[in-house]
């Protein structure tokens, strides 16, 4: 039974009066229903907005403000009004709170407790203007030695006897993370993916299938596996960089993909295989895979499947034993291995989960690589790391702790327009990304948002390549687990022991 | 000459990296004459502006033809405690076939000279790990874990000879003239933070295998953890350490001739890769890719001895040729010669009456010199690594 109390707002929508010429472009923009028309004036609903910024954009008159309410609670330091909220609206539904985009507890950043190294005299510093650095990364098996047939000391006449695991190039360490069609919509899917294309680097799928439009960007998309095994038939699998087998995500650890069924259109269900406006829920764990070696054996079949031409590769979210279960996956054949810390993103997600199962990316990536290096796996395997990567330096910081790839997403979704307003389950995203609503949709420039995203991408491989010229580096895997040159000034000395960085003086 | 920290750094300094501008010469006789250290002494101390007297050594090939046939270690101990546990240590893997000081010349009067030794050695058969391995285990393990022990140099019918000096006093401290060798390496430094210690000097030596090194290696974190995951320890926190180690590792145990070894030290540029035809595109990307760990990031130049299977000398600097190498060869093309300046070259002229080069060149950035024995130059370091001429226009894309 639904009791709701009467709580007050977190916004305030202020219309300025003298400004408004009543033109109803913000009733119609809002996809929240703040607005309407009383006959004689705009009205706003305050109580509805969720602060997305279209109606302060699109207003002709710039006549909307939208304000923090000043309506003041009662202060608590203990509960917060996050805290009240949470319980009010538990008490007043009865029921697991969802959410999106992800975790926003103001949780200290690792990332931010580390300093980069750069040269100085005993080494000279190298400016990316003038001369090349590399930021080349092959995406795959290596193997652990190579041989070769050698005829004479002419490098012609060499020949390669060790046999080469498929691997595919991409001119930046940069994944962007997966988001399925279904929890973005079919023009954001497609900006990402021309993108991706023209950048030459890599995109997941999400777990939400491929829609036989995007077949054509295969080559810089990695299709996901995940335990519902949504849109997974052969022209899925074979229409693929590469095929990642969804055991967790980071905002989410332990949970399957939560689809609500507002946002499963006709287009989604097409996609998905699945009957329209139903629920998407993906169970928890794959029903095939109890233990590893169930994993090892769904690595094969899908390697067989595809008959050994793509790498095949596991993610899962950032654990408590993310080290160990690492190493039983590459040993169980991955190809490459994404982890997902517990800030990572989602289209929805129970808030309990989301806020606090996981741990951090970069103590998890630290651990995996450490781990991977003790039984000499380490560079076998492409590791990708993610959970909220946010910027280049994010990005930088990541690659040295020991990953090869940085994944990122929300940050694909802000180049696009998102206001990261944290309504993505709602299906009701005014910026036409997170939302499959015809209207909204349209909202979404294909063009615009895939140039945006390649001026993104093109600005963080940049400032990557500054950020090597000054540690006098020419090539992103001489970075690689380089934790020589990150220094950690934060509070706990004991973050620093983990990532194997010494603290900033030492 | 120092006369202190012969096995290790002071407290104060160990675990911090050493840092070092430094001189380099090497030359190999390719028909395997072997000659007095003299001429290496000449090339290497007329090269003043590159030493700071904390630090320099000297690498010989062909030094102990008597024993060949077995691993010659160099030693240098604190006490002679530590001597005898090293002793004892050896005799558990294998016999002793001589153990006796190496000789020096103390002038003055020192409070405690270092104890220089050498041991040639015959490991004890092993069926589960060849002779080699064995030898390695034994120098990481005196290394890492005998206090006041040190082992300079570890490899067959050579020897390093090294300390706390200006390359002239090690000269004259190990009396460098009286060895005769077919390949000599030498090294000064100029280290910037440390007080300089006698087994942080070069040559680096692990096996038959010497380098010396100028430079800073920018990617030591990516390279030591790679070598770490094979078994390597790194203890002296150097970056001259982990390239002796990485060429162990291509070249011995994953048999890698070295002309690839190079390849996977100083890769050509991707935008260069791509010039090459189909196959040699795919060889070059898998190594750069299979070793991409293996690259040495930052301003090095190298010149590397090597004595198995076929005595070959390499000079290679880093991609941007941020240190400095110049190569010359003799009239007769007998003999190879590498430094960091052309001094080393015209001081050669001037204390040798007959002495002439054929030719002098600096060789390419990232493209390695190799002379071999019997074979002669290989590689000039001024070639592509591949023939680019052989391309159709349809695979230059």
């Amino acid at each position: 039974m639904t009791i709701a109390h009467e709580i007050i707002s977190y916004y305030k929508v202020n219309i300025n009066r003298e400004d408004c010429r009543k033109c109803k472009r913000c009733i119609n923009n809002c996809s929240y229903g703040v607005f309407s028309f009383n006959g004689e004036k705009i009205v706003a609903e305050s109580d509805k907005c969720v602060a997305c910024q279209r109606c302060v954009v699109m207003c002709p008159e710039k006549a909307i403000h939208i304000s923090q309410n000043e309506s003041y609670l009662p202060p608590h330091g203990n509960y917060t009004r996050k805290i009240r909220n949470i319980i009010w609206a538990q008490s007043g539904n009865g029921g697991v709170l969802l959410s999106a985009t992800g975790n926003d507890r103001p949780i200290r950043s690792i990332f931010d407790d580390l300093l980069l190294d750069a040269c100085q005299v005993t080494n000279p510093s190298i400016d990316p203007l003038r001369e090349t650095i590399e930021t080349k990364i092959f995406f795959g098996r290596k193997p652990k030695k190579l041989e070769f047939i050698v005829e004479s000391d002419d490098l012609n006449d060499v020949s390669l006897k060790t046999k080469i695991d498929p691997n595919f190039e991409i001119d930046m360490p940069i994944m962007i993370g997966h988001m399925s069609l279904g929890s973005i919509s079919y023009n954001a899917c497609k900006a990402i993916y021309q993108a991706a294309g023209e950048l030459n680097i890599v995109a997941g799928s999400g777990e939400g299938g491929l829609y036989s439009d995007f077949y054509e960007y295969a080559p810089n998309i990695i299709t996901e596996i995940a335990s519902g095994r949504f849109g997974v038939d052969i022209n899925y699998l074979n229409n693929a960089a590469g095929l990642e087998i969804k055991i967790g995500q980071g905002a989410k650890p332990g949970h399957g993909g939560h689809l609500p069924g507002e946002k499963v259109s006709s287009l989604i269900a097409q996609t998905r295989m699945i009957p329209k406006g139903s629920d998407a829920l993906s169970p928890y764990p794959h029903h095939d895979i109890y233990s590893i070696e169930d994993l090892a054996q769904l690595i094969a079949a899908l390697k067989e499947a595809t008959r050994y031409k793509v790498p095949v590769g596991v993610k899962i979210a950032a654990v408590h034993n993310s080290a160990p279960i690492a190493v039983g996956i590459v040993r169980g054949g991955a190809d490459f291995l994404t982890i997902d810390g517990f800030r990572g993103g989602t289209g929805a997600a129970p808030r309990i989960i989301r806020d606090h199962a996981g741990i951090p990316i970069e103590l998890a990536i630290a651990a995996v690589d450490e781990r991977l290096k003790e039984e000499n796996l380490r560079e076998g395997v492409t590791l990708i790391a993610g959970g909220s990567i946010r910027y280049s330096a994010d990005l930088i910081k990541v690659i040295a702790l020991g990953a090869d790839v940085a994944m990122c997403a929300l940050p694909v979704l802000i180049a696009m327009g998102c206001r990261v307003c944290q309504q993505c389950f709602r299906g009701l995203c005014s910026w036409g990304i997170a939302t499959q609503q015809e209207y909204l949709v349209k909202r979404l420039d294909i063009n615009i948002a895939k140039n945006r995203i390649i001026n993104l991408f093109r600005s963080w491989n940049e400032e990557l390549k500054e950020v090597l010229g000054a540690m006098g580096i020419d090539s992103v895997e001489s970075l690689r687990s380089n934790r020589e040159r990150l220094r950690y000034i934060g509070p706990n000395p004991r973050i620093a022991d983990i990532l194997g960085v010494k603290h900033a003086g030492e | 000459m120092r006369w202190e920290n012969y096995t290790s750094l002071p407290e104060a300094f160990r675990n911090q990296r050493v840092f070092d501008g430094c001189g380099i010469s090497g030359f190999i006789n390719i028909d395997g004459t072997r000659v007095s250290g003299e001429k290496i002494i000449d090339m290497l101390c007329i090269l003043k502006e590159r030493e700071n007297g904390l630090g320099a050594g000297y690498a010989a090939y062909g030094i102990y033809p008597k024993f060949k046939d077995y691993y010659a270690f160099h030693f240098i101990f604190d006490t002679d405690a530590a001597k005898l546990k090293v002793l004892d240590y050896l005799e558990k893997y294998g016999n002793i076939i001589q153990s006796e000081p190496i000789p020096t010349n103390i002038c003055g009067d020192i409070d405690k000279p270092p104890i220089t030794w050498r041991v040639f050695f015959e490991p004890m058969r092993n069926k589960n790990q060849n002779s080699e391995a064995n030898i390695v285990q034994i120098v990481m393990e005196i290394n890492a874990n005998i206090n006041n022990a040190f082992v300079m140099s570890s490899g067959k019918n050579m020897g390093v000879f090294k300390g706390n000096g200006w390359s002239y006093e090690i000269a004259n401290f190990y009396k460098i003239k009286e060895y005769k060798a077919y390949m000599w390496l030498g090294h000064s430094r100029f280290p910037t933070n440390t007080p300089g210690w006698w087994g942080g000097a070069h040559p680096f030596n692990l096996l038959n295998c010497s380098v010396v090194h100028n430079g800073e290696i920018t990617s030591y974190g990516t390279n030591r953890r790679f070598l770490e995951s094979f078994g390597y320890k790194c203890t002296l926190f150097t970056d001259t350490e982990v390239i002796a180690y990485l060429i162990d590792l291509l070249c011995r145990r994953h048999k890698i001739p070295t002309s690839i070894a190079a390849i996977a030290l100083a890769p050509p540029l991707f935008n260069e890769i791509e010039k090459f035809n189909k196959k040699s595109q795919i060889i070059f990307k898998n190594i750069r890719a299979t070793y991409r760990s293996a690259m040495l990031n930052g301003p090095f130049s190298i010149v590397v001895g090597i004595s198995d299977p076929v005595p070959t000398m390499m000079g290679l600097s880093d991609r941007k040729k941020l240190r400095p190498l110049v190569v010359g060869i003799s009239e007769d093309e007998n003999t190879v010669y590498m430094s960091s300046e052309e001094a080393s070259f015209r001081r050669l002229m001037i204390t040798n009456n007959n002495f002439g080069l054929k030719e002098i060149w600096h060789p390419k950035s990232g493209t390695a010199v190799i002379a071999k024995f019997g074979k002669g130059l290989i590689k000039k370091g001024l070639e592509s690594p591949l023939k680019m001429n052989n391309l159709s226009p349809m695979e230059v894309v």
